[in-house]
C-alpha cells in the first residue's frame, strides 16, 4: 500500500500537485483566521472584544463568512461585461496565488527554486492590479471606475519605490534567488539586511501596503469616498475571492519582507553561544522562524489599519514619487559605498 | 511537448494581436494587447530568456499598458467618428500595407530568420543563470551604448516634465508639506480660566 | 531649527509611532463591550420605549381624549376618535399609534394632563407583519396592565422633576 502510494507521488505532475496542495490548503486557511484575527485585533484596540459568537470564542467565524458568501447570489450589473466581470475576480486571484508558487519556506522547502524568483514575485503582483482594473472597467459604475483609475496610478507609483527597495536587497546579496538572499544573511542577527539597508526595509513594506490597498492608503476602497471602490458591484463567491486575493497579497507582502530583510527561517539567536542554547530548536534554522517573522508583519498590517486614518489621494502620490523614490535611489548609492568600504558583515567581496 | 506549448502561446499571440486591431471598444483592444504581450513572454521562456520575459512582463504588462488603459478609458472615442469613410480609404490603405510588406519581406524575408542564419542556442543546465550572464555583457561589452540608453531617457523624462510643467502663479493649491508640519499647537490653544461665580438674575416673566 | 526638527520628525515617522503607541496600548485595556442578549446596560426611569395606555386604580381608562398627544406628535403617529359614553364622560372611540412613524421623542407622554399615554422601558418588542406595529387602543392598555407596577414606580421616581 506504502508502495503504491509512493510510487504515484513520483509521478512528476502528482508530486508537484501535492506540493502545490501542501503549500494552498494552509495559505488559505491563513487567509480566512487573518481575517479572523483582523476583527479581532482591531476590536481589541478599538477596546472591543471582536467577534465571539460563532463556534468558542468565535474561531468559525471566517467558516461562516465564507459559507454566507458561498450561496449569495451573484448579481451582474445591467449593461456589464460579463465575460470580464467574472475573469477579473480570477485574475486577482490567480496572481496573488501564483506568486508563491516561488517562495521558500526552508533552505529545501520550495515549489519552484528559479533563478529570477524576486522579479518573478514583482511581475505576479503587477499583474495582480489588472485584476482591479478589469473590475473597475466591466462594472458599468462610476464609483468603480474611479477606483479603478486610483489603483492604477498608485500601484504603478509604488511599485518603482518598491522596486528600488528590492534593488538595494539584489545589490547586497548579488542573486535574484530568494534562497541565496537568505543564505547571504546567515551569520548572526546583525547579518540581516534590515540594518544596513534600514530605509529601503521601511520603504520596502509602506510600500507593501500601499500595494495591497491597505489602509492607510486605502483610496481604492475609501468607503466615505466612492462606497467600496472597484468590487462594489461584487456579491457573493466573487466578492469573496477579491477578499481572498487582499490578504493572500497581504501575506505574501509580510513573508517577502521576512525572506528579504529579516533572515528569513534563519534563527535570531545564530551564532549566539551566551545564551547556552547549543543545538536547541532555537538556534537551529526552521520554518517557525520564518513563520513567527511573517506573524510580526501581518500584525503590523492590522496594527496600521487600527491606527493610521487615510491618506489623501494626493498626499499618497507625494510620498510614493517625492519621498520613497529619491530615498531609495539615496540609499542604492549609500550600498555602493558599502560595497566599495567592504563594510563587514554585509558587503564582503567573495 | 514545447513545440505544442510553442504553438498555443503563438496562437495566443497571433489571435490576440490580431484582436488589437480589430476589436471595436479601444479599452478591450488594449487587454488583448496584454494579452499579446504576455503570450510573447511565454514564448520568451521557452528560449530561456526567463530575465527578459519577466522584465516584459513588469515594463510594459505590469506598468506602461496600467498607465495606457489609465488614459484610454478616460477618453471618449466616437468609433462612429472615426470608422467614417472606411470604404472609401480601403483600396489606398490595402496598397499601402501590401507595398510595405513587401519592402519588409524582399529586405528582411523569411532567409533572414531561417535556421541556417541562427542557430538553435545552446540548451543550458538550471543553474546557469542568464540574469549574470546579461548583466556582465552589459557592464563589460555595451557599457557605452547602455549608459548612452540610460542618458536618453533621462533627456526624455526631463523633456517631458518640462513640456508639461506649468508655473501658474494665481491658482490655489494644496501646500502638503505646510499641512503635514503642522502641529496643534499651531492652530489651537488651551487657555486656562477660572471659575467665577455667577450673580442669579430671574427672567422677566418670574420676577411679578 | 524648526524646520530641521520637522524634517526630522517626518524622516523619523515620530508621530506615527506616537500613533502607533496609542493604539498598541489600548489593545491590552479591559475591553468594554456589553454582551448584550446576556449582559444589558442599566436603564434609566425616563427610558421611551414601546408606549402603554394606564388605567386608574379603580380600572378606569385615565385618556380623556383630549388630543393634546395627537396635536403635539411630530411624526403624526398618532390618530385619535372620541365618542361620548352613556354616563356624559367623554373617552377615546379608537387610539392608535404606527410604531413604524413614531420617532420616541416623548412629546405625548409630556402633554397628557392624565399620565395616561406613556412610554415604559419596554424595547425588544417586533412585528412580523406591518399591522403588528400598529399599537390600537387594547394593545395599548394591555401593554399598561401588565406593566402598571413599573409604570408607577418610575413616574414616582421622575415626580420631583416634573
Amino acid at each position: 500500500m506504502l508502495d503504491l502510494i509512493l510510487s504515484i507521488y513520483k509521478i512528476p505532475v502528482i508530486n508537484i500537485l501535492v506540493k502545490i496542495i501542501v503549500i494552498m490548503v494552509p495559505l488559505l486557511l491563513t487567509v480566512a483566521y487573518f481575517t479572523y484575527a483582523e476583527r479581532k485585533v482591531i476590536g481589541y484596540m478599538q477596546v472591543r472584544i471582536g467577534p465571539n459568537r460563532v463556534g468558542p470564542r468565535g474561531w468559525l467565524q471566517p467558516i461562516a463568512d465564507a459559507m454566507k458568501l458561498m450561496f449569495k447570489e451573484i448579481i451582474f450589473p445591467s449593461d456589464a461585461n460579463k465575460v470580464l466581470f467574472t475573469i477579473a475576480p480570477t485574475l486577482a486571484i490567480a496572481t496573488a496565488l501564483a506568486a508563491w508558487a516561488v517562495v521558500p519556506f526552508g533552505s529545501e522547502l520550495v515549489l519552484a527554486d528559479i533563478n529570477v524568483a524576486l522579479l518573478y514575485i514583482l511581475a505576479m503582483t503587477s499583474i495582480g492590479v489588472y485584476g482591479i482594473i478589469l473590475a473597475g472597467w466591466s462594472s458599468n459604475s462610476k464609483y468603480a471606475i474611479m477606483s479603478t483609475l486610483r489603483t492604477a496610478a498608485q500601484v504603478v507609483s509604488y511599485e518603482i519605490a518598491m522596486g528600488f527597495a528590492l534593488v538595494g536587497v539584489v545589490m547586497a546579496a548579488r542573486s535574484l534567488n530568494i534562497g541565496d538572499i537568505v543564505e547571504g544573511q546567515s551569520s548572526s542577527i546583525w547579518g540581516w539586511y534590515m540594518w544596513p539597508l534600514l530605509p529601503l526595509f521601511v520603504i520596502y513594506f509602506i510600500s507593501g501596503v500601499a500595494e495591497t490597498n491597505r489602509a492607510p492608503f486605502d483610496v481604492a476602497e475609501g468607503e466615505s469616498e466612492i462606497v467600496a471602490g472597484f468590487h462594489v458591484e461584487y456579491s457573493g463567491i466573487l466578492f469573496a475571492i477579491f477578499f481572498l486575493a487582499e490578504y493572500a497579497n497581504m501575506i505574501l507582502i509580510s513573508i517577502m519582507a521576512a525572506l528579504m530583510f529579516m533572515g528569513g527561517w534563519l534563527s535570531p539567536f545564530e551564532g549566539v553561544s551566551a545564551l547556552g542554547l547549543g543545538d536547541s530548536f532555537l538556534a537551529g534554522s526552521s520554518i517557525i522562524w520564518l513563520l513567527a517573522k511573517t506573524a510580526i508583519f501581518m500584525f503590523l498590517f492590522l496594527w496600521f489599519r487600527a491606527t493610521f486614518p487615510r491618506y489623501r489621494y494626493d498626499q499618497i502620490m507625494r510620498l510614493g514619487w517625492k519621498v520613497f523614490i529619491p530615498i531609495t535611489i539615496v540609499w542604492i548609492y549609500v550600498v555602493g559605498l558599502m560595497y566599495y568600504l567592504e563594510l563587514a558583515p554585509w558587503f564582503i567581496k567573495g | 511537448m514545447e513545440t505544442f506549448v510553442f504553438y498555443i502561446f503563438s496562437a495566443f499571440m497571433v489571435l490576440s494581436a490580431l484582436m488589437v486591431i480589430s476589436v471595436n471598444n479601444p479599452v478591450k483592444a488594449a487587454f488583448f494587447l496584454v494579452l499579446s504581450f504576455f503570450a510573447s513572454a511565454a514564448i520568451w521562456l521557452l528560449l530561456e530568456a526567463e530575465f527578459l520575459a519577466i522584465i516584459l512582463v513588469i515594463v510594459y504588462v505590469g506598468a506602461v499598458m496600467v498607465l495606457f488603459l489609465f488614459v484610454v478609458m478616460m477618453l471618449d472615442i466616437n468609433m462612429v467618428q472615426i470608422k467614417k469613410g472606411f470604404v472609401n480609404n480601403l483600396p489606398l490603405a490595402v496598397a499601402v500595407a501590401i507595398a510595405m510588406f513587401a519592402t519588409i519581406f524582399f529586405v528582411v524575408g523569411g532567409e533572414s530568420f531561417s535556421q541556417s542564419v541562427f542557430t538553435i542556442p545552446d540548451r543550458h543546465g538550471a543553474d546557469y543563470s542568464n540574469v549574470a550572464e546579461l548583466g556582465k555583457v552589459l557592464y563589460s561589452d555595451y557599457v557605452y551604448s547602455f549608459e548612452i540608453a540610460a542618458v536618453i531617457l533621462l533627456v526624455g523624462i526631463i523633456a517631458a516634465i518640462s513640456l508639461t510643467l506649468r508655473r501658474r502663479p494665481n491658482t490655489r493649491h494644496q501646500k502638503i508639506e505646510d499641512q503635514i508640519a503642522v502641529k496643534s499647537k499651531d492652530r489651537l490653544q488651551v487657555v486656562k480660566v477660572d471659575a467665577q461665580p455667577r450673580k442669579y438674575e430671574p427672567a422677566k416673566e418670574e420676577q411679578k | 531649527m524648526h524646520q530641521l526638527t520637522q524634517f526630522f520628525d517626518s524622516l523619523f515617522l515620530a508621530e506615527l509611532f506616537k500613533g502607533l503607541s496609542v493604539t498598541g496600548k489600548y489593545l491590552f485595556k479591559k475591553k468594554i463591550t456589553v454582551q448584550y442578549p446576556e449582559e444589558k446596560t442599566p436603564q434609566s426611569f425616563r427610558f421611551r420605549g414601546l408606549h402603554a395606555q394606564r388605567r386608574y386604580a379603580n380600572g378606569e381608562e385615565r385618556c380623556i381624549a383630549c388630543k393634546l398627544c395627537e396635536a403635539i406628535c411630530p411624526a403624526l403617529a398618532i390618530s385619535i376618535e372620541s365618542e361620548q359614553r352613556e354616563d356624559g364622560t367623554r373617552r377615546t372611540k379608537s387610539y392608535d399609534i404606527d410604531l413604524t412613524k413614531c420617532i420616541f421623542c416623548g412629546f405625548c407622554e409630556e402633554s397628557c394632563p392624565v399620565d395616561s399615554i406613556v412610554e415604559t422601558r419596554i424595547f425588544e418588542y417586533y412585528g412580523e407583519e406591518r399591522g403588528d406595529l400598529l399599537m390600537t387602543k387594547e394593545k395599548l392598555l394591555a401593554v399598561g396592565d401588565k406593566y402598571e407596577a413599573q409604570i408607577a414606580a418610575d413616574r414616582a421616581q421622575d415626580a420631583p422633576y416634573r
